[in-house]
C-alpha cells in the first residue's frame, strides 16, 4: 500500500512550484472520475450557473424572464427577514453539531466493540436514518401534538407542552428531531473510526497502567481527528441547506410565526410561494457560497486535505 | 495502514484541498437533498387532460362518465396532494406542458395565470354560466369576463359547536361578539377549550381575520384591498380586526396549545368531536370529516353550527359569509383540444348527477334552484346541514374568497406570517396593517 499511494510530506511547498508531468497514472485517475466529474457538473454546475443568472433576473415562474439587474440582491441583502433566517440557520448549524457531536461520539464508542447486545442496540439506534425525512416529521408532530400526542399520556403529561408551537421552543424542538434524525448516521461513522484504532495501541496504554477514560481521550478522541473532521464537515454544511424536516414539522411555513424560518425555506417559500424566482435565485447562490465557504474553511482550518497519517511509526 | 488518500498523487496542495470540500459538500448537500421526480403526462393525440385535486373524488366521476361517452377521445384525470398542486401547475404552465382542463381556486392566484394570457375566456354559451349562483362567479370573474366553471360544494366558513358542551356549561351558541367572549369565559371555568384553532397551519387564523374585518367594517374594505389599493392595509376597521383577534386570544379562547396544532393532522376536529373543545370556526368541508370521524355525533343530533357571531357596531352585515365560494375548472389557452374540453365543463360538470352526489356527500355545489333537491334528501341531519348551507349562501349579501386565495400569490406569505405574529401577539393590532400595506405595495 505504501508503494502505491506515498504519503504527502508535511513540507509539501516545494510541490506548490514544480507539478511533476502528468503520469500514467494520473490519466487513470481522471478517467476513472470522469463519471463522477461529468454527473457533478450536469446535475451540480450546470443549475449552479443558472440559478446565477437567474439572480440577476425577473421572473414569476410563469411569463417571460426580464432583467433585473442588481435589484434581487439588493433587496434579498436589506430585508431584515434574510438576515432573520441567516441567524436562524446558524443556530441550527451551531447547535446540531454540540447536540450531535457527543451523542454520535457516545453512541459510536458503545456500538465498536463486537457484542450480540450492543450489535442489537445499533440496529435500533439506526432505525431514524431509515425513514424519510417526511415521515419523520409527520410522526414527530403527531407525537408532540399537546391534546393528543406522548403528552396526553398518564405521567407524561409535564410534556403536553406546545413545543412545536411556542416561538421560543420551536427552534429547539425542531433541532432535537434532526438530530434523532443524523446522530445514527454520525454514530455509525465514528463507530467505524473507532474500530480502526489498532488494539496495539490500547494495550500499550494499558500496560502502562492508563485506566478508560484516559485511553479514550488520550487514543480513541485523538485517532478520531478526521472522522471527527469528516462528521462535522457534514453536519454543519447539511444543516445549513436542511429543508424537509423542518418544512414539515412547520407546516410548511416556518411558523410559528417566523420562529423556524431558516435560509433554505425562506428561499422555498419566495421561489414557489411568492413565485418570486429571481429572488429565490438570489438567497439559493447566498446558500451555496457559504456553503462553500464553510467546507472550504473546515477543510483549512482542521488540515482534513493533508491527511496525514496518525500512525506514522505503527 | 495509512489514512485514506483523497487524491491519487501528491497534486497541488491548495487545488486538492478544494477537491477535497467539493466533494464534501456534494457528499452533504445529497444527504440532505429529497429526489423528487418530473411530471410525466402521457398525452394521446385525441385525447384531453386534466389535472386536480386527490379529495375531488366526485369530480372524477364526472371524468368516467364523459370517457363512457367519448371513448375514443378520452380525458386523461391526474390528482394531486394540495400544496404539490400548486407548485407543479404553475411549473408546468412556465414549461407549456399544462393540462388542458385545470382545477383551481379562483381569486388572485387565477388571476396570475389569466394575465398571463394562459386562460381562455368562458362565454354563456359555451358552458352555461347561469346556472351557477352568481356571487359564486365572482370568484372566477376578471374584467367582467368569466375564465372559469364551478366544479364542486360551496364552502363558507361557519361556526362548528359540540352541543353537549356549550349545554355543560350553560353556554347558548354565541350571536355576537360580545356573547363569543362570554362564553369564552364560561368555557375556560369548565376546562374545555373554548374554540378549537390549528394555528399552526395559520390559514384558519385568517378566517377569523376575514370574518372579524367583514364584520367591523364591511366588505368595502377587503374589496378595495383586492383591487390593489394596499394603503387600505392601514384603514382603521383593520386595527379593530386584529384588536378583536387578539382580545379573543388574550381571554384565552383558544387554549395554550393552538399553536403547536396543525390542521392536517385533524387535531383541531378531533377537540371538537372528543369534547375536549366547544367550538370551532372552520370550513363546510369539516361537516363531511366529522361526519366520517365521528358518526355517533351527528346521530345523536349533538354537532351544531351558526354563522360567525355579528359585531352588533360594525359596518358589516352579519349575513355575509367567507370562505372558498368553490373550486374552479378553467380552459388552458394553448390547448389543442377545446371543443371537447367545452363539452366537458357544459354537460358534465355539475350536472344533474354530480350535483346528487355532492348533496349526498353533505356538500352543497353552487347551483341555483336546489330546494326541491335538498327537499328530497332522506337524513334528517344531512338534510338541516345542507339546507343551512344553502340559505346562508343564498341570503348572504357578499361571499368574500379567502385572503390568500384573492390576492396576487406573492402577498399570500406576508398575509399568513403577519396573521400568526399578530394571532401570536408579536406584533401590534396596528402594525399587522403596516406591515401588509408595505408587502403589498
Amino acid at each position: 500500500m505504501t508503494a502505491l499511494v506515498p504519503t504527502p510530506t508535511r513540507t509539501s511547498t516545494s510541490t506548490r512550484t514544480s507539478t511533476p508531468p502528468p503520469t500514467r497514472r494520473q490519466s487513470h485517475g481522471l478517467l476513472m472520475a470522469a463519471p463522477a466529474l461529468l454527473l457533478f457538473g450536469l446535475f451540480a454546475l450546470v443549475p449552479l450557473v443558472g440559478v446565477v443568472a437567474l439572480s440577476l433576473a425577473r421572473w414569476d415562474g410563469l411569463g417571460s424572464v426580464g432583467w433585473a439587474g442588481g435589484a434581487n440582491w439588493t433587496g434579498v441583502l436589506t430585508d431584515g427577514a434574510t438576515w432573520q433566517a441567516l441567524w436562524l440557520t446558524v443556530k441550527v448549524m451551531a447547535v446540531s453539531w454540540l447536540v450531535q457531536t457527543p451523542v454520535a461520539l457516545a453512541l459510536g464508542a458503545f456500538q465498536a466493540p463486537r457484542g450480540r447486545l450492543r450489535a442489537l442496540f445499533a440496529v435500533l439506534f439506526f432505525f431514524p436514518l431509515l425513514l424519510s425525512a417526511v415521515a419523520i416529521g409527520l410522526t414527530w408532530q403527531a407525537l408532540l401534538d399537546p391534546s393528543f400526542g406522548i403528552g396526553a399520556t398518564p405521567g407524561l403529561h409535564w410534556l403536553a407542552e406546545p413545543l412545536l408551537g411556542s416561538p421560543d421552543l420551536a427552534l429547539y424542538t425542531v433541532i432535537f428531531v434532526i438530530a434523532w434524525q443524523f446522530v445514527p448516521f454520525h454514530a455509525l461513522l465514528y463507530q467505524a473510526g473507532i474500530r480502526q484504532i489498532p488494539t496495539a495501541l490500547y494495550e500499550a496504554a494499558a500496560l502502562d497502567g492508563a485506566g478508560p477514560a484516559t485511553r479514550f481521550w488520550r487514543i480513541t478522541l485523538p485517532q478520531l481527528k478526521y472522522t471527527m473532521v469528516t462528521s462535522s464537515t457534514l453536519m454543519l454544511v447539511g444543516s445549513l441547506t436542511y429543508f424537509d424536516l423542518i418544512f414539515v414539522l412547520s407546516g410548511g411555513t416556518g411558523g410559528p410565526g417566523t420562529a423556524t424560518r431558516v435560509l433554505p425555506l425562506a428561499m422555498y417559500i419566495t421561489g414557489f410561494q411568492a413565485h418570486d424566482m429571481g429572488r429565490a435565485s438570489a438567497v439559493a447562490t447566498l446558500l451555496v457560497v457559504l456553503g462553500l465557504g464553510l467546507s472550504l474553511l473546515t477543510t483549512r482550518l482542521s488540515g482534513f486535505a493533508r491527511m496525514d497519517s496518525q500512525q506514522e511509526g505503527m | 495502514m495509512q489514512g485514506i488518500p483523497l487524491t491519487g498523487s501528491s497534486g497541488i496542495p491548495g487545488a486538492r484541498r478544494a477537491v477535497a470540500s467539493v466533494v464534501v459538500l456534494a457528499a452533504a448537500m445529497s444527504l440532505a437533498a429529497c429526489g423528487t421526480s418530473g411530471p410525466s403526462t402521457t398525452e394521446s393525440a385525441k385525447g384531453l387532460t386534466m389535472w386536480a385535486l386527490n379529495d375531488q373524488t366526485i369530480l372524477k366521476d364526472s371524468v368516467d362518465a364523459y370517457n363512457k361517452d367519448h371513448p375514443d377521445a378520452k380525458i386523461t384525470l391526474r390528482l394531486f396532494a394540495n400544496d404539490d398542486y400548486k407548485q407543479k401547475l404553475r411549473v408546468a404552465f412556465g414549461a407549456d406542458q399544462a393540462p388542458d382542463i385545470f382545477f383551481s381556486w379562483g381569486g388572485g392566484a387565477l388571476n396570475d395565470y389569466v394575465e398571463a394570457g394562459k386562460v381562455d375566456a368562458l362565454t354563456e354559451a359555451q358552458v352555461d354560466t347561469a346556472r351557477f349562483t352568481p356571487s359564486v362567479m365572482q370568484s372566477a370573474t376578471f374584467g367582467g369576463e368569466v375564465y372559469g366553471v364551478p366544479a364542486n360544494g360551496l364552502a363558507p366558513v361557519v361556526l362548528y359547536y359540540n352541543k353537549k358542551v356549550l349545554k355543560k356549561a350553560g353556554v347558548e351558541p354565541p350571536k355576537t361578539y360580545d356573547d363569543l367572549l362570554a362564553a369564552v369565559r364560561k368555557l375556560k371555568g369548565e376546562d374545555v377549550v373554548p374554540l378549537s384553532l390549528a394555528a399552526n397551519s395559520k390559514w384558519p387564523t385568517l378566517m377569523y381575520l376575514e370574518y372579524l374585518l367583514d364584520r367591523t367594517g364591511g366588505s368595502r374594505v377587503f374589496t378595495k384591498i383586492a383591487s390593489g389599493d394596499s394603503a387600505t392595509w392601514k384603514d382603521p376597521s383593520v386595527t379593530r380586526a386584529n384588536q378583536y383577534l387578539q382580545d379573543l386570544s388574550k381571554a384565552g379562547a383558544f387554549g395554550d396549545n393552538a399553536s403547536s396544532v396543525s390542521y392536517d393532522q385533524g387535531a383541531s376536529t378531533a377537540l371538537l368531536y372528543t369534547g375536549k373543545a366547544a367550538m370551532e370556526v372552520m370550513g363546510t368541508w369539516e361537516y363531511a370529516n366529522i361526519a366520517k370521524a365521528a358518526p355517533d355525533l351527528l346521530k345523536d343530533g349533538d354537532l351544531g353550527y351558526t354563522a360567525f357571531p355579528a359585531l352588533p357596531d360594525g359596518a358589516g352585515s352579519p349575513k355575509n359569509i367567507v370562505g372558498n365560494p368553490s373550486n374552479f375548472l378553467s380552459l388552458n389557452a394553448a390547448s389543442k383540444n377545446k371543443s371537447a374540453a367545452l363539452t366537458y365543463l357544459k354537460d358534465y360538470v355539475l350536472d344533474d348527477s354530480q350535483v346528487d352526489a355532492y348533496l349526498a356527500a353533505g356538500s352543497v355545489p353552487p347551483v341555483k334552484g336546489l330546494e326541491s333537491k335538498l327537499a328530497a334528501v332522506t337524513s334528517t341531519s344531512d338534510k338541516q346541514w345542507l339546507t343551512f348551507v344553502y340559505d346562508l349562501v343564498q341570503n348572504a349579501p357578499g361571499f368574500q374568497l379567502s385572503w390568500d386565495q384573492a390576492l396576487p400569490s406573492d402577498q399570500a406569505d406576508p398575509l399568513l406570517t403577519n396573521t400568526d405574529k399578530s394571532f401570536l401577539r408579536q406584533i401590534s393590532p396596528a402594525e399587522f396593517g403596516t406591515s401588509m400595506s408595505k408587502a403589498g405595495s
